[in-house]
């Protein structure tokens, strides 16, 4: 019997598996596939405080070994989260968290508020990569001042799991990492889509309507596995990596390089199943190696 | 509807010319209830060339064969691997997805399915379904010239068949909203699915006439089942999936 829970700081996980925001719907789109109970957690779609419409079609390109997405939040807001969704989602027996988005710091505490009082979400995943529209629309999480800004005063007035989502879209990640542990982040997930674009030789127009994307898919792997390690060595508090992970032995590569925990993403459009083979695969792994724990692995990389 | 991923297994892969193929696929396992107008995600293996699944409409069903028709054009890196299927191949597929053609108000109705190039193939099963049903089916095909018109013997089965090509190699010359059919009779119910210029037109016809239709529209997408929201279509209630809550949908709805 191998011991798969986590501490996610203020959260336990009964596996580390979970399921990574924005390919994940609700979780209820999945349900004709998996059992959802299984998996340690689900993180909703990114929820802004208003309904947001998104950005025009065409919103995706798949490139080699990815795909690029400008989606833009397409989202009813938290109220008609709270309202319509929650009662749908509050009953799954795993750990379901609000990936909170926002363009001004007003909305992100105003949204995570309202998220602070629903008894069967015990987390947000803050996600800092959006624009910020009253500093010009530079995205909050590619600078320490204005990322410690905003997970401050979040933490400020939500009193769950806090889990950061950082952009990779910088230059130095630790440095990130280590100003939003100081304000008080529970946790800290990473990779966020890399900012990439997609041309269309023969229109020569860009493929996405909003000309760049975000990448994912097994294309960001090895970028994302940097910065999870850098990451996780810099920082004390719990790492959740992902960008790319297709299969167990990515996510165990994550989790060697120091994440505690991994969610998967663009990997479940192709496999709608694959959260549960991934879990199966670490259960395996760990057993064939006749280990008893996740810990054994977490961080365990030799160098 | 419950999805499900399972893989079929390649019956037959029947090269109709240079740019279309049908797969004929079967499963060891009676196929669910398969509505027309849904559609399929399957899975591209074995090339580097392609990440993502692909989305192909359903062009017939047959549950006494417990068959599974696709008619696929050719077009990038997946379908052209899709193409190379042969016998005794698995293809793994998620099914069924979307929405599904509204039946006609009444039997006596005077329905025009309207499609062009491979936008036929949903049309196929949908004919089927309704004469089965006991209406009464007229089919306007379209194309570039008559190797983009296919399964005509198909569709003779199930109602009138009337053609266009471009190049006037077979039926009327000209687009399908041209056909003199169009002008002669008064149909209650157009349903239509091909290139989006055509059924932008087919719609304008539609509008003019006072006519429901319906249009199954073809976006790219990155799963198939309402989770990537990548697909959407602007319609009157805003940003809507295509996957799921389309394909097929009222002409009304559509902020063309």
């Amino acid at each position: 019997m191998v011991n798969l829970n986590v501490n996610l700081g203020r959260l336990q996980l009964k596996n580390p598996v979970m399921t990574a925001s924005g390919t994940f719907g609700y979780g209820t789109e999945y349900s004709d596939f998996i059992d959802l109970s299984r998996i340690g957690g689900i993180i909703v779609k990114g929820t802004t405080l208003r309904e947001r419409q998104g950005n025009p079609y065409p919103r995706m390109a798949e490139t080699p070994s990815g795909m690029l997405n400008a989606v833009g939040l397409q989202n009813k807001g938290v109220d008609y989260f709270i309202e319509h969704i929650y009662p749908t989602v509050k009953d799954f027996d795993t750990n379901i968290f609000v990936n909170v988005s926002g363009s001004t710091i007003e909305d992100y505490i105003i949204t995570a508020e309202k998220l602070n009082y629903l008894e069967k979400i015990p987390g947000i995943e803050l996600n800092i990569s959006c624009p910020n529209v009253k500093e010009g629309g530079m995205a909050f999480g590619t600078s320490c001042l204005s990322a410690a800004q905003v997970v401050k005063e979040v933490r400020r007035v939500y009193k769950n799991e806090l889990m950061v989502k950082l952009s990779p879209n910088v230059t130095d990640i630790s440095e990130i990492a280590l100003a939003v542990e100081a304000e008080g982040a529970d946790s800290i997930s990473l990779i966020n889509t890399l900012l990439g674009m997609a041309i269309d030789a023969e229109r020569r127009k860009p493929v996405l309507s909003t000309i760049t994307g975000g990448l994912s898919g097994p294309a960001v792997k090895p970028v994302a596995l940097r910065m999870v390690w850098q990451v996780a060595r810099a920082v004390k508090i719990p790492v959740v990596g992902m960008g790319g992970i297709m299969n167990a032995t990515d996510a165990i590569e994550f989790m060697l390089a120091g994440a505690s925990a991994v969610q998967i993403g663009t990997a479940n459009f192709i496999d709608p199943t694959v959260s549960i083979s991934v879990l199966e695969g670490i259960e395996a792994y760990l057993k064939a190696h006749h280990l008893s724990s996740v810990y054994d692995i977490i961080g365990q990389l030799e160098v | 509807m419950k999805k499900f991923m399972l893989d079929l297994i390649v019956k037959k892969n029947e090269i109709l010319n240079d740019q279309y193929f049908l797969l004929v696929l079967s499963s060891d396992m009676p196929l669910p209830e398969i509505l027309p107008g849904q559609f399929v995600e399957v899975r591209v293996d074995n090339t580097p060339d392609t990440f993502l699944r692909r989305p192909i409409s359903i062009n017939f069903v047959d549950y006494q064969l417990n068959e599974l028709w696709l008619l696929i054009q050719k077009v990038g890196n997946g379908t052209r691997k899709l193409s190379t299927l042969t016998v005794g191949d698995t293809l793994n597929v998620i099914i069924p997805l979307g929405n599904s053609f509204t039946l006609p108000d009444s039997k006596d109705s005077n329905i025009m399915l309207i499609g062009g190039g491979v936008g036929i193939a949903p049309l196929l099963y949908w004919g089927s379904y309704l004469h089965e049903r006991g209406y009464k089916c007229n089919f306007l095909l379209g194309g570039r010239s008559e190797n983009n018109l296919l399964q005509l013997c198909e569709f003779t089965k199930y109602g009138n068949v009337y053609t266009t090509t471009e190049d006037g190699s077979h039926g009327e010359k000209g687009f399908v909203t041209m056909h003199s059919v169009l002008r002669g009779s008064n149909f209650n119910d157009i349903y239509s699915c091909g290139p989006t210029p055509m059924m932008k037109a087919v719609a304008s016809y539609a509008a003019e006439n006072g006519v429901f239709c319906e249009v199954s529209l073809e976006n790219t997408m990155a799963c198939g089942f309402g989770a990537c929201l990548c697909c959407v279509t602007d319609t009157t209630d805003g940003h809507l999936c295509v996957c799921t809550d389309g394909p097929v949908f009222n002409i009304t709805k559509l902020k063309w």
